[in-house]
């Protein structure tokens, strides 16, 4: 079988890509590629991996300019004439070669109330949610999400506003917002709304065209913007 | 501060964008229809002057531009060149005095 | 920049609305020469005979039609129920502006 040619980012911000050629095989993904580099080729490759099966969503990384999860990226799909060009997430400040620091990206999770608080206790019963309920179904379409950045990677708002909180952490607010058992509710409104909130989302889609378990954020965000319209009317409350 | 600010501007944004929908579209069919065969100021204002429903019409079209205007050209001035804060949002605020302002006598001057 | 509809959709939209906003005071001013009579709404109008000038006035109608069509894309991404049609709405935003700037062109 044929090699791959694959381009690697070493380095940190600064840094260039290094080539590297990989042995094809059927059915191999870009992580097997990175794995391989790092165990036969360069032991100094930084990268992360963890589940390798698509569930922890450690691996995304930016595979031929487009942010994606190497362990479910086969490289029949992504190759063009046996080249494969690797680079860490965008968006994110590079610790090195692959590795991005995420720090940033949870801290906007935190920033926009995406933790859940409740008000009850063992002592009150069982809260009742119908499943079917529309704000239930909202919740639903959103809770999937793993925290992976991909969406993150992709969002040119985010690339341009750096305190842009962007479609995961608006996402997980989202969700929360339409949790009946969640107290924090004008709070959170108050945190996502702004220019650094739901409203500097210019629609561009890039996060639901890339999230890879086909989530939703520009849904979520355009159901905050309606819902703190619905807040602000309501006199903040 | 800037969450309900945001909020705010984006409801008045969604608002007359409606309202600007529905006057464009019946702009822009009266004005395909109007050139035809050319434009001469005559023809123009026999049609125009007087007219009451067109009158409110463009009035209407005018107020809802000069809100919808400098509110999307706000987001923009931030964005692309870093322009923000108070100059900003007062530079923006005249804009709209002075969009309304041409458009009212603009409108008076044509159907009145 | 990526190259994905949505963000073609965001660019032209912010373009577009950018330029409209510096023609309207313009479109403004212009219209407002009626109120000084008929005569001096003819001598503008005689300027916007020429060429260029018919060919900017196209494409301001193009930028419009655009602008509108963009600006209906965002109105259904954000107050109608999510489907997944909406995704393909910029593509459909292009083609009715398109539309409409050829049908203006053809009146012209």
């Amino acid at each position: 079988m044929n090699s791959l040619h694959v381009s690697v980012w070493r380095g940190g911000a600064q840094g260039a890509f290094q080539a590297f050629e990989v042995p094809r095989r059927a059915s191999q993904t870009v992580l097997d590629v990175v794995s391989y580099i790092q165990r036969s080729l360069d032991p100094t490759l930084a990268y992360r991996f963890a589940c390798r099966v698509g569930m922890c969503g450690s691996c995304a990384m930016t595979v031929n300019g487009t942010a994606r999860w190497t362990c479910r990226t086969h490289v029949d799909k992504v190759a063009k004439e046996d080249r494969i060009e690797i680079a860490p997430l965008r968006n994110l400040p590079v610790i090195r070669d692959l590795v991005t620091d995420m720090r940033e990206f949870f801290d906007k999770w935190a920033r926009a109330k995406g933790q859940f608080r409740g008000a009850a206790t063992r002592h009150d019963g069982f809260a009742r949610i119908r499943p079917d309920s529309t704000e239930r179904r909202r919740a639903d379409a959103g809770i999937e999400c793993i925290g992976c950045a991909v969406c993150y990677a992709s969002c040119e708002v985010v690339q341009r506003i750096p305190d842009y909180l962007g479609p995961a952490a608006l996402n997980r607010a989202w969700t929360l917002v339409n949790d009946a058992r969640d107290v924090m509710r004008a709070e959170r409104l108050r945190a996502v709304a702004g220019d650094a909130g739901c409203h500097a989302c210019h629609t561009q889609m890039g996060c639901t065209e890339r999230c890879p378990v086909k989530l939703a954020p520009t849904a979520s965000i355009a159901g905050l913007k309606r819902e703190t319209a619905r807040w602000m009317m309501r006199g903040e409350r | 501060m800037s969450a309900r600010v945001e909020t705010l501007l984006w409801i008045a944004q969604r608002a007359t964008a409606g309202v600007l929908a529905v006057c464009v579209a019946v702009h822009l069919v009266t004005m395909t229809y109007a050139i035809r065969g050319g434009l001469s100021a005559e023809e123009i204002l026999s049609r125009t002057r007087g007219s009451t429903g067109w009158l409110v019409f463009y009035a209407l079209f005018v107020v809802a531009a000069a809100v919808h205007v400098p509110i999307g050209l706000r987001a923009a001035l931030a964005e692309w060149f870093g322009w923000r804060g108070r100059s900003r949002d007062a530079a923006l605020a005249a804009f709209a005095l002075a969009l309304g302002g041409l458009g009212m006598r603009a409108v008076l001057g044509v159907f009145s | 920049m990526r190259s994905h509809s949505g963000y073609w959709a965001f660019a032209v939209h912010r373009v577009s609305g950018i330029g409209l906003a510096l023609f309207l005071p313009v479109h403004f001013w212009a219209l407002g020469h009626a109120l000084e009579g008929a005569a001096s709404l003819d001598a503008l109008l005689a300027w916007t005979e020429r060429p260029l000038v018919k060919f900017a006035e196209w494409g301001i109608v193009l930028l419009l039609a655009a602008h509108f069509a963009g600006g209906l894309r965002i109105l259904a991404l954000e107050f109608l129920p999510w489907r997944d049609w909406q995704k393909s709405l910029a593509a459909a935003a292009a083609a009715v502006s398109l539309a409409i700037g050829l049908a203006f062109a053809l009146a012209l």
